[in-house]
């Protein structure tokens, strides 16, 4: 369990209540640095809540979340105001329903996820407003970066179209490559081939592979679909009902009852057996 | 004490004639998501229709009881504003359904401007004063300093005009299909027009029904203040708006409790403190109500899903 | 090389009527005239007059029959022209296969690839221009009094599209600033007897102040609400100005605001003014240009500025908040401080635009600060088109330079008989106007979008991509 060993992201007790409504039970698990984890499990689980509290959109009624750093320190999650989970804490998301600047050019796009170290270069804008300091170099390495990012994921063709015009498989891979352009440890991606086609998601998997590889950048994704989880994640963690059932890599996931139960019910006859082995 | 009672009963008068115009901003803002800038102006409109059909009637047509006249004006002048909301929504409103969010805001300030400015210029611009109509008060009960605290007739009458509309209205809208139209179109306007509801109709009729409340709203503010202005829809307006977001915007009850509540702000706001603040006490509350209270007395929430 | 012909000419289209369908289109003109025969009645029908206390009625029945004719006829020729107007797309030109299809440069293009150096030019120029024209400088009054008018209102709007047209923040009361501007200059130059030079920044630097201060709270509400408050906002402000009796003299207003100097030489007659150190005789005009070329530089002031913030980090944040503010947390920007900003920087330029405003009337009270003057300026934002530099300063021009040619239309007299005073139809004419221009292009003349960094190739942005912000 290699992950427990050196997590990049620890979660303790996450719960989610929404009035009376339990989104998310007392989770608890651990997210390995350098690993692909996949959060799965059929809808209505709780999967993107756990996101939005990791990501900061909800804050979350009990728990904590750690983000452990390379150099060993760590950041609470539930602490952190929204923009600065992805500015110190180093976290970047894609969105299920794909979120982009659609009036902006793909360069534009680029360009934004990198505002922060931007905005300190230009003197928060008042020396750039008067047009000295470094600036002007650092827009050029900005571009730079954002032109690395287009040809990883062959959109530099793309560059200068507004992006509510692209395809959506393109659309997919734009989020993808602003995420990356905010410089993460952990790149958070819901649902990211949801709506490709299998040679896309083919792709898709080379794509987060070798951004692993090349960037060192641990993956956090929520999926449905079973040939990007199984192919390429280190981690399957899986829930029902806002409760964690099942924990571990992916045959040992594959091949547990209880999330064949999850997912494709059991016959009728052996409904109470399972109930006595989830413990329900 | 005696004080207190009295403006208690003109804060509720207030209140009440609040209430009728925020019915109109709080059923447009539920079902097409705008705020109907121009509504204040069509109240302020149908003050003026009730003027001159109230002195058609008595001094043209000699009709001698007051009462009668009133209520016949209040008909026509309900009739005739419908007719001008309705039209309103044709022209600038429906056009522009469903685009760019702002266009149909500019285009209701546009048409505010232009009602505004057409009575200016149809019946000039000094204010109008009405004939005497209905003067007489019931005396409650009298203090100790000699001040009595009267109830008028007027003030009785625009009440209980409020209370009998507001719960007409509130059957349309719960029991009936029209309501029930109009609540699906509130939720989700596309579907309902996939399940055969005439979205433009009832959309259409949600303006009317408003403008006919504005209607009653004008009718009883001639009664109770005896003179108008055509600049008098812009602030009334505004009040009424708050009154709406106060109240929960896209509730029929929360607009008339919104309008009751702000009428009596206003009313002891002048009585106890300062009577040239005390538009600056409206427009205070409608800043803090939206700013710590979005969603209102009797309004739900919002959720925004990411 | 002819290719054949894809019409036949005995092919006949069902579908369009290729005739004018007469009766249906008097039914339905008839039916808009008997509405507006509803409408009319009573307030047009009747006027109400005043003798003594009591109210009297005219009956103005012509008047009636006058508007709801024209109304009939209009309804008329409006259903000629969308007949012949169906009837043209519906069925293509014989040529329309064989001919080779051309992009049409959008308005935007057109307008920016000569009209700009054109329209600068004029600008630069214009003070001249109206001299030669009208042959002198005291007839040239008039016309540069309404340039200078027109670029407050082209500054104006071109510091509220900071707020509304780059960030999306939809602010309904812009006027607050402008009043803040105007009144702080006026106190601090007739209080302290500070200079032009120093109160202008002063006055631009507590609007910012006061744009931050209101921001603060109302920064987290959308879309209309944001509108709602910023009016409330605005009306606050007015009222207090007119009650605060103490600091601002009230109704009243303030006045004798030091006159607007040369870099220090007066505008007077006489020995040290500016007339006689140029060697030039006194006019009264002097004033006036120099003024003119004031406004004109603050107002190229506010556009360079704007343009250089678009191209900088802080611009585009404000136009991806505008389009997706959750997207924009999730990338690290801290959109509570991206928001203030533009309030705080749209805030100052208004603040400046005030400054300019008490320098040229002398004088300052509340009544110019009403909501009416916010509704304007937020008009000439969105029908310039949001966010569009040039669409602002043409929308500029045609909503206050046109209501203004109204008022020399005194030929009109001549058919409406004397005491038609074409004046009062202003506001009349331009509410009207707003809704016209709403509904023919609701996001306005120039809705293409620039963008502010490229990679290899401008392409400008369709409208219909670009969101409008929800505040």
């Amino acid at each position: 369990m290699r992950w427990l060993q050196d997590p990049i992201l620890d979660v303790q007790h996450l719960t989610m209540r929404f009035g009376g409504l339990i989104a998310i039970n007392d989770l608890s698990f651990q997210a390995g640095r350098g690993d692909i984890t996949a959060l799965i499990g059929p809808n209505g689980a709780g999967k993107t809540t756990v996101f939005n509290c990791i990501t900061g959109f909800y804050k979350p009624t009990e728990g904590m979340m750690a983000l452990r750093k390379p150099d060993g320190s760590h950041l609470l999650l539930e602490r952190l105001p929204g923009y600065n989970i992805n500015w110190k804490a180093k976290v970047a998301r894609t969105f299920q329903n794909i979120r982009l600047f659609s009036g902006m050019t793909v360069l534009e796009n680029l360009l934004v996820a990198q505002h922060n170290p931007l905005m300190i270069s230009s003197g928060f804008t008042f020396l750039g407003v008067l047009g000295v300091g470094g600036y002007r170099a650092a827009e050029k390495e900005a571009i730079e970066r954002a032109k690395f990012w287009l040809e990883k994921t062959r959109l530099t063709h793309r560059a200068d179209d507004p992006a509510g015009d692209l395809p959506y498989g393109d659309q997919r891979r734009l989020e993808i490559a602003r995420a990356m352009c905010t410089d993460p440890l952990l790149l958070c991606l819901d649902e990211p081939a949801a709506g490709l086609n299998p040679r896309e998601s083919h792709e898709l998997n080379e794509l987060l592979l070798s951004v692993r590889k090349d960037q060192g950048t641990s993956i956090l994704l929520i999926e449905h679909d079973m040939s990007v989880v199984m192919e390429i994640s280190d981690h399957v963690v899986v829930l029902d009902y806002g409760i964690k059932i099942s924990d571990g890599t992916p045959p040992e996931v594959r091949n547990d009852p209880k999330v064949v139960a999850a997912y494709l019910g059991v016959a009728d006859e052996e409904v109470e057996k399972v109930e006595a082995e989830i413990g329900a | 004490m005696e004080i207190f009672v009295q403006q208690l009963i003109n804060g509720l008068t207030l209140g009440s004639i609040y209430g009728l115009i925020a019915i109109g901003y709080t059923m447009v803002f539920g079902i097409i998501g705008m705020v109907n800038f121009a509504h204040g102006d069509v109240f302020m409109l149908s003050a003026f229709i009730a003027l001159i059909f109230f002195l058609l009637l008595t001094t043209w047509l000699g009709i001698s009881s007051v009462v009668l006249a009133l209520f016949i004006v209040l008909i026509i002048a309900m009739v005739l504003t419908s007719l001008w909301g309705w039209t309103v929504e044709r022209i600038a409103y429906r056009p522009l359904r469903g685009s760019f969010r702002l266009a149909p805001l500019i285009s209701a300030i546009g048409v505010s401007i232009f009602l505004s400015n057409f009575v200016q210029v149809a019946q000039g611009a000094r204010n109008k004063p009405t004939p005497p109509m209905i003067g007489d008060v019931i005396v409650l009960f009298q203090g100790a300093s000699g001040y009595n605290v009267a109830l008028s007739y007027k003030q009785v009458i625009i009440m209980v005009t409020t209370a009998v509309l507001l719960t007409i209205f509130w059957y349309i809208v719960q029991k009936t299909s029209l309501g029930r139209a109009q609540r699906a179109c509130e939720q989700d306007r596309k579907m309902a027009a996939l399940l055969g509801i005439n979205v433009d109709r009832t959309i259409s009729l949600t303006f009317v029904i408003g403008a006919a409340l504005a209607a009653v709203a004008g009718t009883m503010y001639l009664l109770y203040y005896g003179v108008v202005s055509f600049s008098d829809g812009f602030v009334p307006g505004v009040k009424a708006f708050t009154a709406a977001v106060l109240g929960g915007i896209g509730s029929l009850p929360g607009a008339v409790l919104g309008g009751l509540i702000i009428g009596l702000i206003e009313t002891f706001w002048s009585a106890y403190f300062s009577i040239e603040y005390k538009d600056v006490a409206a427009f205070s509350i409608l800043a803090i109500v939206l700013i710590f209270m979005p969603s209102g007395i009797l309004g739900r929430p919002e959720v925004e899903k990411v | 090389m002819t290719a054949p012909s894809i019409t036949t000419t005995s092919a006949k289209s069902p579908a369009v009527p290729t005739h004018f369908d007469v009766a249906a289109a008097v039914k339905d003109s008839a039916k808009a005239a008997l509405i507006t025969l509803g409408l009319s009645i009573p307030i047009l029908a009747y006027r109400t007059d005043q003798s003594g206390a009591d109210l009297f009625l005219t009956p103005r029945w012509g008047l009636v029959a006058i508007i709801c004719a024209i109304v009939f006829g209009l309804r008329l020729v409006l259903h000629a022209f969308m007949a012949t107007r169906s009837y043209r797309k519906a069925v293509p030109s014989p040529r329309q296969a064989t001919e080779a299809v051309h992009a049409e440069p959008s308005a935007y293009q057109k307008a920016s690839r000569f009209g700009i150096p054109f329209f600068l030019g004029i600008a630069l120029t214009f003070p001249i221009l109206i001299v030669l024209i009208q042959g002198g400088l005291n007839e040239s009054r008039y016309w540069v009094d309404l340039g200078i008018l027109i670029l407050t209102y082209v500054m104006l709007g071109w510091g509220l599209n900071i707020v509304v047209g780059l960030a999306g923040l939809l602010d309904l009361g812009y006027v607050a600033f402008y009043a803040v501007g105007a009144y702080s200059y006026a106190l601090l130059s007739t209080t302290f007897g500070l200079s032009f030079w120093i109160c202008l920044p002063l006055a631009g630097i507590l609007a910012a102040f006061w744009g931050m201060i209101l921001g603060f709270p109302v920064l987290r509400l959308r879309g209309d609400y944001l509108a709602i408050v910023t009016l409330a906002f605005g009306e606050i402000v007015r009222l207090v100005l007119i009650n605060w009796v103490d600091l601002t003299n009230g109704g009243a207003g303030i006045s004798s605001i030091p006159r607007a100097t040369f870099f220090g030489l007066p505008f007077t007659a006489g020995e040290g003014g500016f007339a006689s150190t140029f060697g030039l005789e006194f006019n009264s005009m002097h004033r006036m240009i120099f003024l003119y070329y004031l406004i004109l530089a603050l107002a190229l002031l506010t556009n360079f500025v704007t343009m250089r913030l678009r191209k900088l980090p802080v611009g585009r944040a404000w136009e991806a908040l505008r389009e997706d503010e959750i997207a924009c947390r999730s990338l690290g920007i801290n959109t509570t401080n991206t928001k203030l900003t533009a309030f705080a920087i749209g805030a100052m330029f208004g603040g400046f635009a005030g400054s300019f405003f008490a320098v040229r009337q002398g004088f300052v009270s509340p009544e110019s600060f009403n909501f009416l003057e916010s509704a304007i300026i937020l008009a000439i934002v969105v029908m310039g088109g949001m966010g569009s530099q040039v669409g602002v300063a043409i929308a500029a021009i045609v909503l206050v330079g046109g209501p203004e040619v109204l008022r020399n239309l005194t030929f009109l007299q001549s058919i409406f008989g004397a005491g038609f005073d074409p004046n009062e139809y202003r506001l009349l004419l331009f509410g009207v106007g707003m809704v016209a221009m709403m509904v023919w292009r609701p996001r306005g003349l120039i809705s293409e979008r620039e963008p502010s960094v490229i990679l290899k190739e401008r392409k400008a942005i369709s409208g219909s991509l670009v969101k409008e912000g929800h505040g």
